[in-house]
């Protein structure tokens, strides 16, 4: 057994802090575009989600997520509170790290992801059925495709799919769930009507800013080392983000006439989101082209989106569930051994397989996911409802849902 | 006695105001307000869509002045409040029956 490494699992817990810092960043991205009186609500839908998941990650998530493997499905039970998951590494999970290192990092993407789910239902869901359909998602979703992706056994991953820090289990996840949400509730009351205009743009920049640094963690942090392949990593994430970030907004400039602060913070979010899978596997030539490519194909399919008459209230589908599609499929293009030994090499160096792969786990993910979560929320709805009452949707969420207010009455 | 009020564009609120500091009126209510009249709104871009907003911010200014002001007090902020631009506001001018002032009980022209 090769012994605990000390800068590794120093590097691995603080990645774990940043990534945990993502979860309130994103709660205040959020908030920034929603209206005033949805402040709060938004807010707390994503920040509940840190004590709610980390529960369910100790006491089922993280056995069912990467517990021995059952069928390459799903990990069986015997890590279940944790047991057996010590300060001994795990040879599968960062060998140089200890084990519950390794799963308190995991955990923060766990509570992440169905928090990024939010943003498509924001201003109209019920708090109670929202946390019930957040459990159920992680535990029926979540852990499965997070076990076929990473988990040693799973399905995906023994097919050759390759997915660095959550291309397709964060963000086309939690994407084509975003799409599911959309298609079960209805858009918000006046959508189509009414102006729906972002109520605090700085908050929504500052959280940009937490979110990009937290993802040095997510990302540079999943080398599970402190090595170079976590500084390539940490290099490609950030050149994504910026090449998102430049695109977008020069995009936006020539379309609409204008940039503005929040083409800066979306098209950053997107390079972000979409260099995920690829970051520890491409060049950063590649990771620049990505982010690129992010950028134009997130701006189009957001701006595109008022034709569909879908009420993707935050753009999960347009920038998570298209960033996580097409940065997974650039993956089987731009990756490289060169870069990544354990990786693989894609279209570029002249392997045709692995694109083939990329694509049959964004199919599986994509539809698992869509179908999942849809049926899910249709039973959610019916028992308990899943939009609140008409006053309430008007009155707003915090008052209405938590009877607090922001910015006082 | 009458009651003045005009709306006009926020940024020229400190140049009316001492426009009629100048003349003697004494005190005034601001409020503001939101409204749109011939410059109707403006459109703000968010995510590649457009947003017609109709109304824009304005101040409305409150300020009860005796009979024999009134035409010199409109005249001033006629002259600070306009740009010459569309949106520079109104000015309207409203009959008062009577004013009394809180903390003495004096009434009338001694109360403004």
């Amino acid at each position: 057994m090769i012994p605990i490494d000390k800068a590794d699992t120093a590097f691995v817990l603080i990645s774990a802090a940043l990534v945990m810092l993502m979860t309130p960043g994103l709660a205040i991205f959020y908030a920034g575009m929603v209206r005033a009186k949805n402040t709060l609500g938004t807010i707390m839908q994503s920040f509940i989600l840190i004590g709610f998941i980390s529960l369910e990650w100790v006491y089922l998530g993280y056995t069912l997520s990467f517990g021995p493997d059952v069928g390459g499905f799903i990990g069986d039970l015997s890590w279940i509170g944790l047991r057996s998951v010590s300060t001994a590494p795990h040879p599968s999970y960062g060998p140089t790290v200890p084990h519950l290192v390794f799963a308190v990092f995991q955990c923060m993407f766990a509570v992440i992801t169905p928090a990024l789910i939010t943003g498509a239902f924001a201003e109209r869901m019920r708090f109670g059925p929202f946390l019930l359909f957040s459990m159920l998602w992680t535990v029926l979703v979540y852990n499965p495709v997070c076990h076929w992706v990473w988990a040693s056994g799973g399905w995906l991953r023994e097919l050759g799919v390759i997915d660095f820090a959550g291309g397709l289990v964060v963000h086309l996840a939690c994407g084509s769930a975003a799409l599911a949400a959309v298609t079960v509730i209805r858009p918000r009351k006046g959508y189509g009507s009414e102006n729906f205009i972002p109520h605090n743009l700085p908050m929504t920049l500052i959280g940009t800013g937490l979110l990009w640094f937290g993802w040095f963690g997510f990302n540079g942090g999943s080398a599970l080392a402190a090595d170079g392949l976590a500084g390539s990593a940490f290099m490609a994430t950030h050149l994504g983000g910026m090449a998102g970030l430049v695109t977008w907004v020069a995009v936006e400039w020539l379309h609409r006439g204008r940039p503005t602060t929040l083409g800066a913070a979306s098209g950053a979010v997107a390079g972000l989101a979409t260099i995920t899978p690829g970051s520890g596997f491409v060049s950063p030539n590649a990771a620049v082209i990505i982010g690129c490519i992010a950028g134009a194909v997130c701006y189009a399919c957001v701006a595109s989106k008022q034709r569909i008459g879908y009420d993707d209230s935050l753009d999960v589908v347009g920038i998570h569930g298209v960033g996580g599609v097409i940065g997974t499929l650039l993956v089987g293009v731009f990756a490289s051994k060169a870069v990544n030994a354990a990786g693989a090499d894609g279209l570029l160096a002249g392997n045709t397989s692995l694109l083939l792969s990329q694509a049959i786990g964004v199919v599986a993910v994509g539809v698992f996911v869509y179908c999942t979560s849809w049926v899910l929320l249709k039973i959610i709805d019916r028992l308990y409802g899943l939009r609140v009452q008409e006053d309430t949707e008007l009155q707003g969420l915090d008052l209405g849902e938590h009877s607090e207010t922001a910015y006082g009455a | 006695m009458k009651k003045i009020e005009a709306i006009i564009k926020p940024f020229k609120l400190d140049e009316v105001k001492k426009a009629l500091n100048d003349i003697g009126v004494t005190g005034m209510t601001i409020t503001e307000v939101k409204g749109y009249g011939r410059q109707k709104g403006h459109k703000e871009i968010y995510r590649g869509a457009e947003y017609q907003v109709d109304f824009l911010p304005k101040i409305k200014i409150e300020i009860v002045v005796a009979q024999a002001m009134v035409e010199e007090v409109a005249e001033k902020i006629l002259e600070s409040a306009r740009t010459g631009k569309i949106g520079d506001g109104k000015i309207f001018v409203i009959p008062v029956d009577g004013a009394i002032r809180v903390r003495t009980g004096e009434s009338g022209r001694e109360a403004l």
